[in-house]
């Protein structure tokens, strides 16, 4: 009977069967733990060379920012939308939820209460997703080095592709900062997202070790 | 000013009556004339304006001062109120049946500073500080720089003279 039984079993489980990598959501509310996806983050594999590459072209030419201000930093997005600055002539614009944007942008300290946002907002975004840092805050923890509520150090939380240094940059520097993400882009080396799928329990533990009251499901998609 | 506080003097034994200018005065009151005292201050003699709510650790002196500073629109003047409270169990009357913006102050220094203000709504509700455990952060006593140190992981730090640096990049050789 056993035997029947092992035949029958498919070698490889459909997603929909809970196992042990199945996300619990136990934070939550019993009620609640159906509501969001309990499935971990997939790694996307590349398609062949040629493709990837076009491909990588055509999303380095079409970066949609999440209009998501962290800190002091995100006052120097607004001159990179005026005429000025213009980021609209390299394919940018500001997009007002995560499921329109691909580039993050965290524009300076990150305070636990933030980083609770920070995290919801990354996971909800679409893929191909990049994040690029700016200000020291965001490096190191910058002037709030020995702050008791401010994240020193963001890449430990979310995958970063590219830091934009200076306490705050101007909009060259984040200008030049978004030149070198194309360029990354291009050349395949923006792997962020990948990164987070693969290494997704070292990152949850490092965010659940600092937000200590975790109400969020484990993985918001 | 200075007539109307010697007139309240004696009924809500304030104490330490100080006037900088003609139009800004401070005075000490007890925790248990509050209340009364700042509700015949709006009442009767026109300081309807809580201007802001603050609180200073002296950690020396082990208590803390809170602040309740006044304004009246019609004389321009302002009048400062000092409350000193023990820094262990800190209890003060609440404020917020007489300026509902109250709350927000009571709120903060509750999470700051640990004071409680019993029957203030809201109180117990994080305000900037979700997800905290520790102390109340903005005691002397609570160190920030060890806390932090022990909470978050730091970016470990390079440093290099700038002399020193350019040589090695511009000459490697030498």
């Amino acid at each position: 009977m056993s035997d029947i039984e092992q035949k029958d079993k498919p070698a490889t489980q459909p997603e929909w069967v809970k196992d042990e990598r199945t996300l619990t959501n136990s934070a939550l509310p019993s009620e609640e733990q159906d509501w969001f996806c309990d499935a971990r983050p997939r790694r996307v594999e590349k398609h062949w060379q040629v493709l990837e590459n076009f491909m990588n072209w055509a999303r380095a030419h079409s970066l949609w920012i999440l209009a998501f201000g962290t800190g002091c930093g995100a006052i120097e997005m607004r001159p990179l939308v005026t005429a000025r600055y213009d980021i609209s002539r390299l394919g940018m614009q500001m997009r007002p939820t995560p499921r329109q944007a691909s580039v993050f942008v965290i524009g300076g300290y990150v305070s636990l209460k933030t980083l609770k946002r920070i995290v919801r907002s990354y996971e909800q975004m679409q893929g191909p997703k990049f994040v690029v840092a700016v200000c020291s805050c965001a490096i190191n923890g910058g002037m709030y080095w020995d702050s008791y509520n401010t994240i020193k150090r963001i890449d430990e939380y979310i995958p970063v592709d590219v830091y934009v240094t200076g306490c705050m940059p101007r909009p060259e520097a984040v200008l030049a900062g978004f030149n070198l993400l194309k360029k990354l882009i291009r050349e395949g080396k923006a792997e962020g997202q990948n990164l987070y799928a693969d290494k997704f329990d070292w990152y949850k533990a490092n965010q659940k070790q600092v937000i200590k009251d975790w109400n969020m499901p484990d993985y918001n998609w | 000013m200075q007539e109307l506080l010697d007139n309240l003097k004696e009924l809500y034994a304030l104490n330490g009556i100080t006037l900088r200018n003609p139009s800004l005065a401070w005075a000490e009151v007890t925790p248990e004339r509050l209340v009364g005292l700042l509700t015949q201050l709006r009442d009767a003699h026109g300081f309807t304006h809580l201007v802001l709510m603050t609180c200073v650790d002296w950690l020396e002196d082990g208590r803390f001062q809170v602040t309740y500073l006044l304004h009246n629109y019609t004389t321009r003047q302002d009048l400062g109120l000092h409350v000193y409270v023990g820094r262990t169990a800190s209890e003060l009357p609440s404020i917020h049946t007489l300026w509902e913006q109250g709350r927000v102050y009571q709120q903060e220094l509750h999470e700051m500073f640990g004071i409680y203000f019993p029957g203030s709504p809201g109180l117990g509700e994080p305000m900037i500080l979700e997800s905290w455990d520790g102390p109340p952060p903005m005691r002397r006593d609570f160190d920030t720089r060890v806390y932090s140190e022990e909470t978050y992981s730091h970016r470990q730090r390079t440093h290099h003279e700038p002399e020193q640096h350019m040589k090695d990049r511009l000459y490697p050789e030498d």
